[in-house]
């Protein structure tokens, strides 16, 4: 799960992370309140879940009320578009009120903690190119990366974090302050089971104070059930609305842009592979849907419901290995929703596994219009043909 | 010959409540010595006709359980796999979905260093169809006894490359589900080298995901020391990037784990990369074939 900026920092401000000072606002005239509060400058910064919001013109320095009420109604209400967004871009809809910083002989540098699959174990990273596009760093520069592993049984060291700030040039005399802070952000990580921890920038002000002045922080989903708080953090509205609706039945559904052939599987694996075969016989997949091991057909009638939510599906594929999903269920439940929700788009259907003949005669037999395929390949070519051919 | 597991296989089913026990009975029925179950507070009653433990070292006393199968719900999970380890078994099969990494990478750094061999989490767990061993939750019968190994990340659509070999009359010697998520015990490399040095096994398949580096790593072994035929497949070409599709570990990050990527890697390295995963067990056929001549 992902959150906003502002309540990364909340969070981490909870670990005793040094923040900047600032509010959330919905309204102009909140953010103008929240600007005579922190005193001017201030700066505005939009709430998205993406990156890259400041080339976007998502960021911007207002000096006086004035200025804060004109910036934050321009942006409020906006489609930003950054390289994080895609082209349709995402609709503000809370902005960052934050205190100005005096940028002038600060240093800013980059923070980010994350399981390494590898290795599996947290990592450590550290970057003296602070502000930039991390991934670009680490294509051109991998050595400018420092990292370092952390051993779960007993978290992470202090000689540690004194590499890592060395490592980064800090001076000696804030030493202290960068492994406070660097723990900090480690007990942080754990305690929210989050699944990234970015701080870029980190900022080291003239003064010698650290900071995160940007603070991405996602969570691990698997760990959501036990932090009831973090999950209050999520918007719907930074969510697509398909998939918000297919995660109340815990149905997996994923939109794809520009798609025009539904697909309905059974398992993460064979529903990619499935995308897969479609887009080889020249199609091209509307979505992800993995209905689960064990989908009964209350849930075939969500995962068609949401399927056909989505205008641009003109055919469905339903590909179903029943191994301990029986087919002669699936088809009772196929059956029901094609009837209850007056499917008006082709089906094809293909099903492998237990009680297969069953199945496909008890299709035959509903007098619906279903197309039957023996295997993926001509389900493809079959589903591919009757949403309109290849594309 | 199999590997991991085989006709000495004593399987022991940790999470006997509903899921547990439908599927400890269907490996019962397909073969497999399922010799009981632990539940904690459970303990000297029978579910099933299967005698049921407090703890998994009473378990292991009392039966002589080599092999663990873990249903416990994701919050306890990693506890049970490391309580299996705690009481020496060697093969430990992690079924559940949904366990937390941070939990998954406390329960990896405690079996370093121990004999255990994890398999999974969130897997279809691993089955030996020619010595009638199945400790997992696939369809036992779409399986049939012979020389292809199979390892993969995912469930259904192993399912779906063993029906088509079993279609084509290639036997399997062992098919591992290693599992979806980022943190798991036994990897495709791992389960490569094993493969390798079994000698009933003659071919190998290996099915892969987006996501992660595991496949690229695998390649760069068989590239070294496989001199089996080994085919591929790497599900979510179409995948986009950033989202996670499914698995927990099946995502694209930062422009890494591309399935294009993974391909190239694995063709490079001498591996017989089909683009379809219709095309699996023709590959295979193929595969064999070449060799035999």
């Amino acid at each position: 799960m992902k959150i906003h900026e502002y309540q990364g920092k909340s969070v981490l401000a909870q670990f005793g992370v040094p923040v900047p000072r600032g509010k959330v606002a919905y309204t102009a005239g909140e953010a103008v309140e929240i600007g005579k509060e922190l005193g001017f400058p201030v700066v505005v910064k939009a709430q998205i879940h993406a990156g890259g919001r400041g080339k976007g013109g998502g960021v911007k320095l207002a000096k006086s009320p004035e200025e804060c009420e004109q910036i934050a109604k321009a942006m409020l209400g906006m489609t930003l578009k950054t390289h994080q967004t895609g082209p349709e871009g995402r609709v503000v809809r809370r902005v960052l009120i934050e205190q100005g910083m005096d940028l002038q002989g600060s240093k800013e540098m980059y923070l980010a903690i994350l399981v390494d699959r590898a290795t599996e174990r947290p990592v450590f990273m550290a970057s003296a190119a602070g502000g930039m596009d991390i991934e670009e760093v680490a294509a051109k520069d991998p050595k400018a990366i420092l990292k370092e592993a952390i051993d779960p049984t007993v978290g992470f060291q202090p000689f540690q974090a004194r590499k890592l700030a060395f490592g980064l040039g800090l001076p000696a005399a804030v030493l202290p302050h960068a492994v406070t802070f660097m723990q900090a952000l480690y007990r942080a990580f754990e305690g929210v089971d989050a699944s990234l921890l970015e701080i870029n920038p980190f900022l080291k002000t003239k003064a010698g104070d650290l900071l995160a002045l940007d603070a991405k922080v996602n969570f691990d989903d698997n760990a959501l059930y036990r932090h009831a708080a973090l999950r209050e953090l999520r918007d719907f509205d930074e969510e697509d609305p398909l998939e918000v609706e297919a995660s109340k039945y815990n149905l997996n559904y994923i939109k794809l842009e520009g798609g025009n052939v539904g697909c309905m599987v059974n398992g993460a694996g064979l529903a990619m592979a499935t995308m897969d075969i479609i887009k080889l016989a020249g199609g091209s997949p509307a979505n992800f849907l993995d209905v689960g091991g064990g989908a009964n057909a209350e849930q075939i009638r969500n995962a068609f419901r949401i399927l056909l939510m989505d205008k641009e599906v003109k055919a469905v594929l339903i590909n179903i290995f029943g191994g301990i999903l029986r087919c002669d269920v699936l088809a009772e439940g196929v059956i029901a929703a094609v009837r209850d929700l007056h499917v008006k788009v082709p089906v094809v259907v293909r099903m492998k596994g237990n009680n297969e003949e069953k199945g496909k005669e008890m299709l035959k037999a509903s007098g619906l219009n279903f197309t039957a395929a023996d295997d993926m390949t001509q389900a493809a070519r079959k589903v591919v043909a009757a949403a309109g051919g290849a594309r | 010959m199999s590997i991991l597991v085989g006709a000495d296989t004593r399987v022991l089913v940790q999470g006997m409540g509903k899921h547990g026990t439908f599927h400890a009975m269907g490996c019962r029925d397909y073969g497999t010595k399922v010799v009981g179950g632990v539940t904690p507070g459970k303990g000297g009653t029978k579910v099933e006709g299967f005698p049921i433990f407090d703890g998994v070292d009473e378990a292991v006393r009392k039966t002589g359980a080599n092999c663990s199968m873990i249903f416990v719900p994701p919050a306890g999970a990693a506890d049970a796999i490391m309580e299996a380890a705690d009481a020496g078994i060697p093969v430990v099969v992690c079924i559940t979905e949904g366990i937390p990494t941070l939990d998954m990478v406390k329960a990896a750094a405690y079996l370093e260093g121990k004999p255990t061999r994890l398999i999974g989490p969130n897997c279809p767990g691993i089955i030996s169809p020619r010595d009638k061993c199945k400790v997992g939750i696939m369809p036992g019968h779409i399986h049939m006894g012979g020389s292809v190994g199979v390892v993969s990340r995912s469930g259904t659509l192993t399912y779906e490359a063993v029906a088509q070999l079993t279609a084509l009359g290639i036997g399997q010697s062992t098919c591992i589900g290693i599992g979806g998520d980022p943190i798991i015990g036994t990897n495709h490399t791992e389960a490569l080298e094993l493969f390798n040095k079994d000698r009933a096994t003659r071919a190998i398949v290996m099915i892969g995901e987006i996501g992660g580096s595991a496949e690229e790593e695998a390649a760069a072994y068989v590239k070294k020391h496989v001199k089996k035929p080994v085919v591929g497949f790497i599900a979510g070409q179409t995948a986009p990037p950033g989202r996670r599709m499914g698995h927990a570990g099946a995502i694209i990050s930062g422009g890494k784990g591309t399935a294009d990527e993974k391909m190239k890697v694995m063709k490079a390295a001498g591996i017989h990369v089909v683009k379809s995963p219709a095309e699996i067990g023709a590959a295979v056929a193929k595969a064999l074939g070449a060799k035999r001549k």
